[in-house]
């Protein structure tokens, strides 16, 4: 056969490295012949987009290394020598400070549409506990790099997230130490975050996001109609409801990036320090272990969580509560049990469900931005109330409940913090306390009782066959 | 996934048209990174012209100053030196000092300089950058009879005459380099800059 | 669903609603700067006013002499000429290059006034322009300070009323309602709109201190949007051409 001379040579050099390696099969694995759900939509781009922060900020990061000095004598100076001294070095770290944040607007709202359509549920379970161990990662990467630049606000904040360690019986004080490097927070601790930032939980992050992608192209993605294509294939074998990944998706996803970049810029150059939120003005103060800032709230990404450790008001419980609010997350495939994925087909209470545990995350993290006030440490006890009864929640939702059931759990839920809020009952705060009860009761009146009387609040509905578009 | 009724020719020219744009965004964001690999400000200010009074500089002394981290030497020749230098041009690699960028334009002369008398060049030896010995002795028994004072190269044998021109069969292939630089007054030397500005 | 999305929406918005909290503490309203920092004239007013009376003990160390000669519109030797009063170990005046730190040690600076003087490369960033510039315009007779003034502001402050010759003293008076304000009881050099404008340079230079790249950022920044734009609308055609396959 006479070949085109041109396609020869470049199917040779692509046949001769294709029998050392598996550059075919990996483009068409992952991409060309990947075959994904036609029926995505906005809420499907922000896979893509992390991973392209990730991109954003491993690049950005190595150039800020190549200037920054991990010494506390140095460190503070050497950030602004980046931002004026360094050609163009404000743009490299204002892409690093902006992605930071970023990257949590992109991962929260990912996880989001992974709960709102199911995807951790079988056979995705794994998907899911990687995408948990990315997120935790991802905190302590944040933390150790929001160290560094040795400002008040690094300083202090990671003083505070430090001595949580310290809270723990027996071990705590040697723990504290032992993690500084030295009595109190110094050189030895920035030295040692700083490599842990730069090298160690980078390698860990990079890793943890190649098995994530690995095991999703494993089982294949799920979609907004939680419907599983692969029960649905042509007479080749092909998915009738799947296209390959690529170009359909690629280019789409390029649309997502173009808008994605657009508000990346906007904040970038023209609000890099968010109103305070991404970049702090105390921050901008050499860090001083002799004065302390009077308010230390830590990032927005970090303050729902803060909210939750605060409604505490034992030290070594509320870090306790704190952890078990990240770890919760572990269990959520094992908890919801229901075989509907998409919360399209789920019951209004479901939704409801859901809906409550965003708004209580938001108003969580807007309270850990406040002082500690009687006020705001009641509406956090309340919210993070809410928080954990969101899980309790998904196992209860997993079929539904006979009136009796329904009753007696809802009782006893309502039950523990009723009795905790006579234990701790203050008549100077009685009518706070006896309002606010009113928040998780009226949500879990709305998810428990109501469904048993009125049944179309607890009924999912049918899933079609096919996804529709 | 029906394939007809495609217009191919927009499908290629929109793949094109995004190509294009996207890589351009690529090289945009590629241009401030790699700019920031240039000199800061805090190295060009270290690195600025440094001045020099040559009247404290004796006859056959040489004077080293330091300019961006790297020796200066300031040469006063004497007579003797100085006729020595046309002696031993035929020995030499290039002695009218035609390769260009060894030397601003100004300092392309028999004497390598400004002034006759006072040499100025940078004190790193052309081929790997080591920087030479001063063996300013006319006939140094070390060095051969027919020596007239120069420059020895300890790492790999260069040798260079008291206009920092290199000698023929040396590992070094061109002369010393004579740094921008110029007189502010009639002894104050400034090392860095001239009548066109800053050395960049 | 929808409402779902909505509420989503809605939470996160109010969350990035919250004001940003200032990190000085202080009393009163603040007065608007309202500064203008690409105006040349008030950066180079307000240099040369830094330089004479706020420099000798407030040293701006991250930033480079010639970079602010560049930035304001001045020449290297004009600023060599006029505004470096600093020397280095061998007494002579330090390189345009050198960065803005100042003659006074910490242990002077610690006895004079009770605090090292802060540097003020970032104040206007930590404390905000407009508190710098009721700050500046606080200060009043305080015979029980040891430096015989106080200011609203910033109660009990360790600095003194540099710019006193400028403006003259303030007395702290209360009117017939209770409110406190400050009046004027002997006049300065200035009058109070001439005042008012010297301490709005100061406060214009502060800024551009703070961020010297505040300007270039927001011009590139428009550049890149547009870009970006473009970028996305043919992005936008290449999808919907491709999606044409997917029935």
């Amino acid at each position: 056969m006479a070949s085109n001379p041109d396609t020869k040579i470049q199917g040779g050099l692509l046949g001769w490295v294709d029998a050392r390696f598996p550059l075919s099969q990996m483009w068409n694995e992952h991409l060309a012949q990947y075959y994904a759900p036609k029926n995505f939509n906005f809420w499907y781009f922000f896979g893509s987009l992390a991973l392209l922060v990730l991109v954003i900020q491993i690049v950005s990061g190595i150039f800020l290394t190549m200037f920054y000095k991990p010494d506390a004598e140095l460190a503070f100076a050497s950030v602004e020598y980046i931002m004026r001294d360094v050609e163009w070095g404000w743009l490299i770290r204002y892409m690093h400070s902006t992605g930071a944040s970023m990257f949590f607007v992109v991962v929260y709202l990912h996880m989001f549409r992974a709960l709102m359509y199911g995807s951790y549920k079988k056979p995705r379970e794994l998907i899911w506990i990687f995408g948990v161990l990315i997120y935790l990662v991802l905190m302590a990467e944040a933390f150790a790099g929001y160290l560094l630049p040795w400002g008040q606000m690094s300083y202090w904040g990671a003083q505070v997230i430090v001595n949580l360690f310290q809270t723990i019986p027996y071990i705590g004080p040697d723990l504290v130490t032992w993690i500084r490097g030295d009595f109190l927070l110094s050189d030895a601790t920035l030295n040692r975050f700083f490599a842990l930032h730069v090298i160690a939980l980078p390698l860990v992050l990079i890793l943890l996001v190649a098995a994530h992608i690995i095991a999703l192209h494993e089982v294949g993605s799920n979609n907004p109609d939680g419907i599983n294509i692969k029960e649905n294939k042509d007479e080749n074998g092909i998915p009738k409801d799947g296209i390959p990944f690529h170009p359909y998706y690629s280019v789409k996803d390029l649309v997502g990036v173009g808008v994605f970049l657009m508000v990346f810029a906007v904040i970038m150059f023209f609000f890099p320090t968010g109103g305070g939120l991404f970049l702090k003005p105390d921050n901008m103060i050499p860090a001083d272990p002799l004065v302390t800032p009077d308010l230390i709230p830590p990032v927005w990404y970090f303050t729902s969580m803060y909210s939750v450790l605060r409604s505490v008001p034992d030290p070594f419980l509320g870090v306790v509560a704190m952890g078990a609010a990240v770890m919760m997350l572990f269990f959520i495939p094992w908890l919801d049990r229901n075989p509907v994925l998409s919360m399209r087909y789920r019951s209004f209470a479901a939704k409801f469900n859901l809906g409550v545990f965003v708004v209580a995350f938001v108003i969580l993290g807007w309270l850990g931005l406040q002082q500690a006030t009687t006020e705001v440490s009641e509406m956090s006890l309340r919210w993070s109330t809410v928080y954990f009864a969101f899980f309790f929640l998904l196992w209860f939702l997993s079929k539904e409940r006979s009136v009796v059931f329904s009753l007696i759990a809802f009782a006893v839920v309502v039950g523990i913090y009723t009795i905790y809020d006579i234990l701790r009952f203050d008549p100077s705060d009685a009518s706070l306390i006896m309002w606010s009860w009113l928040i998780p009761t009226v949500y879990l009146f709305v998810t428990m009782v109501a469904p048993a009387f009125a049944r179309g609040l607890g009924r999912d509905r049918a899933v079609p066959e096919r996804v529709t578009s | 996934m029906a394939n007809q009724g495609v217009n191919r020719g927009r499908r290629r020219f929109l793949v094109a048209a995004t190509s294009v744009v996207g890589g351009a965004g690529v090289a945009a964001v590629a241009a401030p990174f790699l700019a920031s690999l240039q000199p800061s400000a805090r190295a060009q200010a270290a690195g600025a012209p440094v001045e020099f009074d040559v009247s404290a500089v004796e006859p056959g002394q040489r004077v080293s100053v330091e300019w961006r981290g790297q020796p200066i030497w300031v040469v006063r020749r004497t007579d003797e030196m100085i006729a020595g230098l046309a002696e031993v041009a035929d020995r030499l690699r290039d002695p009218d000092s035609e390769v260009e960028s060894q030397q601003p334009e100004y300092a392309q002369n028999e004497f390598r300089s400004r002034k006759p008398e006072i040499l100025v060049v940078i004190g790193i030896c052309t081929h790997l950058g080591c920087s030479p010995s001063y063996r300013p002795e006319i006939g140094d028994p070390e060095m051969g009879a027919d020596w007239q004072g120069g420059w020895l190269c300890g790492c790999h044998g260069s040798r260079f005459d008291l206009a920092g021109r290199v000698y023929r069969n040396m590992p070094a292939a061109t002369n010393l380099v004579v740094p921008r630089h110029m007189y502010r007054t009639d002894t104050l030397l400034v090392v860095g800059e001239d009548e066109d500005g800053e050395a960049i | 669903m929808k409402t779902l999305i909505a509420t989503t929406f809605l939470a996160a918005a109010a969350l990035f609603t919250v004001p940003a909290a200032s990190a000085a503490g202080g009393s009163g309203e603040l007065q608007k700067a309202n500064i203008d920092v690409t105006d040349q004239a008030a950066l180079q007013r307000g240099a040369n006013l830094y330089m004479n009376y706020c420099m000798g003990c407030h040293s701006t160390e991250y930033m480079r002499y010639n970079r602010v000669a560049r930035d304001i519109g001045l020449t290297d030797q004009h600023m060599e000429d006029n505004f470096i009063f600093i020397t280095d170990e061998d007494g002579d005046p330090v390189g345009v290059g050198s960065l803005m730190k100042n003659a006074m040690g910490e242990a002077y600076g610690e006895e004079a006034f009770g605090v090292v003087p802060p540097d003020l490369t970032m104040t206007t960033r930590i404390h905000g322009e407009d508190w710098v510039y009721t700050f500046l315009k606080s200060f009043y007779v305080d015979e029980s300070r040891p430096l015989g003034a106080n200011n609203t502001q910033f109660s009990n402050v360790g600095m003194p009323h540099i710019l006193w010759e400028l403006q003259g003293w303030q007395e702290k008076v209360v009117d017939e309602d209770g409110n406190e304000r400050l009046e004027l009881v002997r006049s300065g050099k200035m009058t109070p709109s001439e005042y008012d404008r010297a301490v709005r340079d100061i406060v214009t230079y502060l800024s551009y201190m703070g961020e010297p790249m505040q300007l270039d950022r927001q011009r590139i920044g428009l550049y890149v949007l547009i870009f970006l734009g473009i970028f996305t609308i043919l992005a936008y055609f290449l999808k919907k051409e491709y999606w044409k396959d997917v029935h």
